[in-house]
């Protein structure tokens, strides 16, 4: 995808001749901690982080609104929440990222993943790496969620699927298996 | 026991893990946009600023000479196929109207043309450039105005098909009448009234998204986010005249469609820029546009004359509706039909009536909507119910109880509309209805509720409000779904079916259903679901028949399967077929000896009689088992800011056996949600010139966490003969119930009774103030 699109306007600029895409002029070089790993990004100026993202590969970071509305685009920034649909790519420069890829895999899942699965939270399932990782922000400032706490926590990230009901559950349900996985000396 | 018809079941009503939520959870299961495809091209589309105005010309050169852009399309590049875009069994009984891009702008977000560019900047600058002059024309925003002589004619165009009667925009009809006695004759209170539902978007969190591109052999490949893939197979071959076997659908993960991804939206124009530029290219709808120009829900003005005698007797039903199918017709006729179908055999009356129109207005086109009519229909009748139940003097609970349909009745509706076409006669054979109320009237405490509600004083007013409900299961003897079983050598199984999991969980619903037949369990069923390459048809996911029909024919494939399993083992184990049983993943015969199903696929495959054990079946279903459902709800009415606050929500509903409970409390859960968001928040709104105003999550408004009130679903069992293991639907039903509960509980708070949802604090302010 990035060749392709490097190749593309390189092309396009030479047949037009005068730099009439100014955005494709102005690649930035960044360096971004995607998930423990320092990444070197070529993005233009006006690209939103989470283009870049999927763009890398990072797919679990999807895009529901483009607008800041609907919280399934949420990447933990410096280990808070953000929407990366509202984040220029270059405001991440020299920062840590962690997508829902950087939580867990199907193999060795996140506790809180395997707490979304367990109580049935899952259902079309386009909000969820949001929602995990809403939880783990949550989680990582207050072990112990009360019902109200895991509702505010989750307010940003619409799902029209569940009615919430099993989401807020699989929170609570999160903040038991996250506090096993530590006594069990696994990762939190 | 006959293993089609076990009840003691180890798989089926067991909480199994939905099989794709630990990828979903973990952001590796792929949806439609998750794939990197080498020169992807941008496609974009060009919509119309005005609701109504003839193309007298448009002017693409400027567009073409965009640096990046590869092609830009006009009506006059496509071939002129007036077809619909409803995902629905051919022949469609909607109106072929549509154009892949049209000729003639009927709604602010009409189509026009269609770019692809290597970037999506140079597609917008081509947007930007295209010339179209526009003859602006009058147009028509209002239901019952649209029907009028001279309004408008939104179809004036010779070559669309089945519209009834196009000079009065009218895009469906339907009338009907049973009757015994002469109307009203029997009645001793009688209610007239009419109610009103809003245009609402169905906001799945993934917009519709759809990529297409040429295979080696140049077959074109549709890779999209629907829920019918052989509808769009269909329908995309007919609208580029194409043919059906160089098309593939396949449909990756779904994030959600709630109906709006019943329809054809965006496969034909994205094929055509596929076959304009022999290129990859992607649409994907922002969310401004998946609100505009997706689909959204028919609006409907409805009015309900009953009559009732003293006893509580219901006699006459007599329902008008008026739905508003906007620019285009998709549904137009089977929505409005639904909208009496499921609601008029509720209560048994002896004189029913029902007229239809749907008609042509300027406003944004309206589908298929979770609910389908029903929804619109049962706003009506149970909010009606309690109008009349208080003029009996009746208890709303015991008029509802006196006259609901009951187990082994039948209803002259059933048979007298059926989904376009005529209906199929049919018998209730399996109703838990009174055992949702039952238990739902206890869950919210309803008496004890209404005893502490009772003189209340204050600002703060609460009251109590119930709906009872039924949808159907599937539309009888004309959906169809089939599947295949294939065996491998460890025994697991590739289980190939067309049904369509749109983040519903009928993949995981449908692996347990083969499961139980098989004696095995989930993990050792490979699911592939909805390729139009390598799976056997289905009609898709719609109208409540996933559970139900593709549940069917994926256990008659399993039963298939099963019949060669035993017929291997039996021979290994030296005993008749018939001593074999199917239990923990082995054969097991009655004199104790087994052999593991592994050794039974590897004798099939290797050792004797050599043969691929394979189970393959359809099925079609001669009735459409309703699943039942009582709604009860507590809300608070601020009477000094008309803010309503639902308190407490509480849905009973009778599925039959629960395949799943988990996924199917999940589909209850989201469905009364999304019910209860429309009863009290979401409207599109439009400018005088029918633009729409609130195309996003910020001014069109659904329920977050924090303004969701507790919502319990309880399931009450039954057992419903023609469904798999005793299942019916249960994915529309819920979305049914919180209009009217809330309206009624509105009523019950401070005595005002609102029509028109959504009941805003504007307008409940407005109504107290009377």
């Amino acid at each position: 995808m990035t060749k392709t699109r490097a190749k593309t306007v390189s092309k396009t600029k030479g047949r037009a001749g005068r730099g009439t895409l100014k955005a494709a002029d102005g690649v930035i070089a960044i360096t971004v901690n995607v998930n423990g790993r320092d990444l070197a990004m070529r993005v233009t100026p006006g690209e939103f982080l989470l283009d870049a993202l999927r763009r890398e590969g990072f797919k679990g970071v999807k895009k529901g609104c483009d607008n800041g509305d609907c919280g399934t685009c949420t990447i933990l920034l410096d280990g808070k929440p953000a929407l990366s649909c509202m984040l220029f790519a270059a405001q991440a420069h020299g920062r840590r990222v962690v997508t829902i890829e950087g939580l867990g895999t199907p193999d060795r899942p996140h506790p809180i993943q395997a707490a979304f699965v367990e109580a049935g939270a899952v259902q079309c399932g386009f909000c969820i790496p949001g929602m995990v990782l809403a939880t783990k922000a949550l989680l990582d400032e207050d072990p112990d969620p009360d019902e109200g706490a895991a509702r505010r926590a989750l307010d940003g990230n619409l799902c029209r699927c569940t009615g919430y009901v099993k989401q807020v559950e699989a929170v609570l349900l999160s903040a038991k298996k996250v506090k096993q996985a530590a006594r069990k000396g696994g990762r939190p | 026991m006959n293993v089609a018809d076990k009840k003691d079941f180890t798989v089926v009503n067991q909480r199994v893990d939905k099989i794709d939520s630990l990828a979903l959870a973990c952001g590796t299961a792929q949806f439609t946009d998750d794939v990197d495809i080498r020169g992807l091209l941008t496609g974009r589309l060009l919509y119309s600023p005005h609701a109504h105005a003839r193309i007298k010309r448009i002017d693409t050169r400027a567009a073409k000479a965009v640096p990046g852009v590869v092609a830009v399309l006009t009506h006059e590049d496509l071939p002129r196929v007036r077809h619909t875009t409803a995902g629905q069994g051919y022949p469609e009984p909607s109106p072929y109207d549509t154009l892949i891009l049209n000729d003639k702008a009927r709604y602010v977000g009409d189509r026009i043309a269609a770019v692809a560019a290597e970037t999506p900047e140079a597609a917008e600058e081509a947007l930007s450039k295209i010339k179209v002059d526009y003859e602006v024309l009058p147009a028509v925003f209002d239901t019952m105005e649209a029907m009028k002589d001279g309004a408008p004619v939104v179809h004036d165009e010779a070559d669309s098909k089945n519209i009834p009667d196009a000079r009065h925009n009218i895009a469906a009809k339907f009338d009907f009448e049973v009757k015994e006695t002469e109307w009203f004759s029997e009645a001793d209170v009688v209610v007239d009234q009419w109610y009103k539902t809003q245009w609402a978007q169905h906001c799945a969190l993934e917009p519709h998204v759809t990529i297409t591109y040429l295979d080696p052999e140049g077959r074109l490949v549709i890779r999209t986010s629907t829920q019918v893939p052989f509808h769009v197979r269909r329908v995309t071959a007919q609208a580029l005249k194409i043919p059906v076997k160089s098309i593939r659908v396949i449909k990756p993960r779904i994030g959600g469609g709630f109906g709006s991804k019943q329809e054809i939206v965006l496969e034909p124009v994205c094929a055509a820029l596929t076959l304009a530029t022999r290129r990859p290219v992607k649409i994907e709808y922002t969310r401004k546009e998946t609100f505009v120009s997706s689909r959204t829900r028919h609006p409907a003005v409805v009015r309900v004359k009953s009559g009732a005698r003293k006893d509580g007797t219901i006699t006459d039903a007599h329902m008008e509706i008026y739905c508003d199918n906007g620019a285009y017709g998709p549904h137009a006729l089977t929505v409005m039909m639904c909208a009496g179908s499921h609601t008029i055999p509720m209560y048994q009356a002896k004189n029913n009536r029902f007229i239809g129109r749907t008609v042509y207005t300027n406003h944004p086109v309206a589908g298929a909507y979770r609910g389908y009519g029903a929804t619109q229909g049962f706003f009506a009748w149970e909010s009606q119910m309690d109008i009349m139940a208080e003029k009996l003097g009746m208890d709303p609970l015991e008029f509802r109880r006196k006259n609901y349909i009951r187990l082994n009745e039948g209803s002259p509706v059933f048979k007298a509309m059926g989904e376009g076409r005529e209906g199929v006669e049919q018998k209730i054979t399996s109703c838990g209805l009174y055992a949702c109320i039952d238990r739902g009237l206890a869950a919210i405490r309803w008496r004890e509720r209404k005893d502490a509600n009772r003189g209340q004083a204050g600002a703060k007013r609460r009251g109590l409000g119930m709906a009872c409900l039924m949808q159907g299961s599937g539309i009888p003897e004309v959906d169809m779904a089939s599947a295949s079983l294939k065996m491998n050598e460890d025994g697991s199984f590739n289980l190939h079916m067309g049904a369509t999991d749109l983040g519903t969980g009928s993949d995981t619903v449908l692996a347990q259903i083969a499961a139980e037949v098989l004696g095995i369990t989930v993990k050792d069923i490979i699911v592939l679901s909805s390729d139009t390459d390598l799976t056997p048809f289905d009609v898709g996911a719609y109208a409540s028949s996933t559970t139900f029909i593709s549940g069917n024919a994926v256990k008659k494939a399993a039963l298939h399967a099963r019949e060669q399993i035993v017929k291997v083992a039996a021979r290994i184990l030296d005993v008749p077929a018939e001593d074999v049983e199917l239990r923990d993943g082995k054969a097991v015969a009655e004199n104790g000896r087994s052999c593991t199903l592994s050794e039974v696929a590897n004798t099939a495959l290797y050792y004797h009689d050599q043969h691929q054990i394979m189970g393959v079946a359809s099925h079609y279903a001669q009735s459409s088992p309703p699943p039942f459902a009582a709604h009860f709800t507590e809300v608070e009415v601020d009477t000094e800011t008309g803010q309503v606050q639902v308190l407490d929500y509480v849905a009973t509903v009778d599925c039959g056996t629960a395949i799943n409970p988990t996924l199917a409390e999940g589909q209850n859960d989201g469905a009364v949600l999304n019910g209860i968001s429309y009863a009290l928040a979401e409207e599109m709104l439009f400018s005088p010139s029918g633009a729409m105003v609130n195309p996003s999550f910020r001014d069109y408004k659904i329920f977050a966490t924090t303004d969701t009130p507790p919502v319990k679903t309880i399931i009450i069992p039954t057992y419903e003969p023609n469904g798999p293991f005793g299942a019916k639907s249960v994915s529309e039903i819920g979305i049914n119930g919180p209009i009217p509960a809330i309206a009624n509980a509105i009523y019950d708070a401070v005595g005002v009774r609102l029509f028109e949802p959504p009941f805003t604090p504007e307008k409940v302010l407005k109504a107290l103030k009377g």
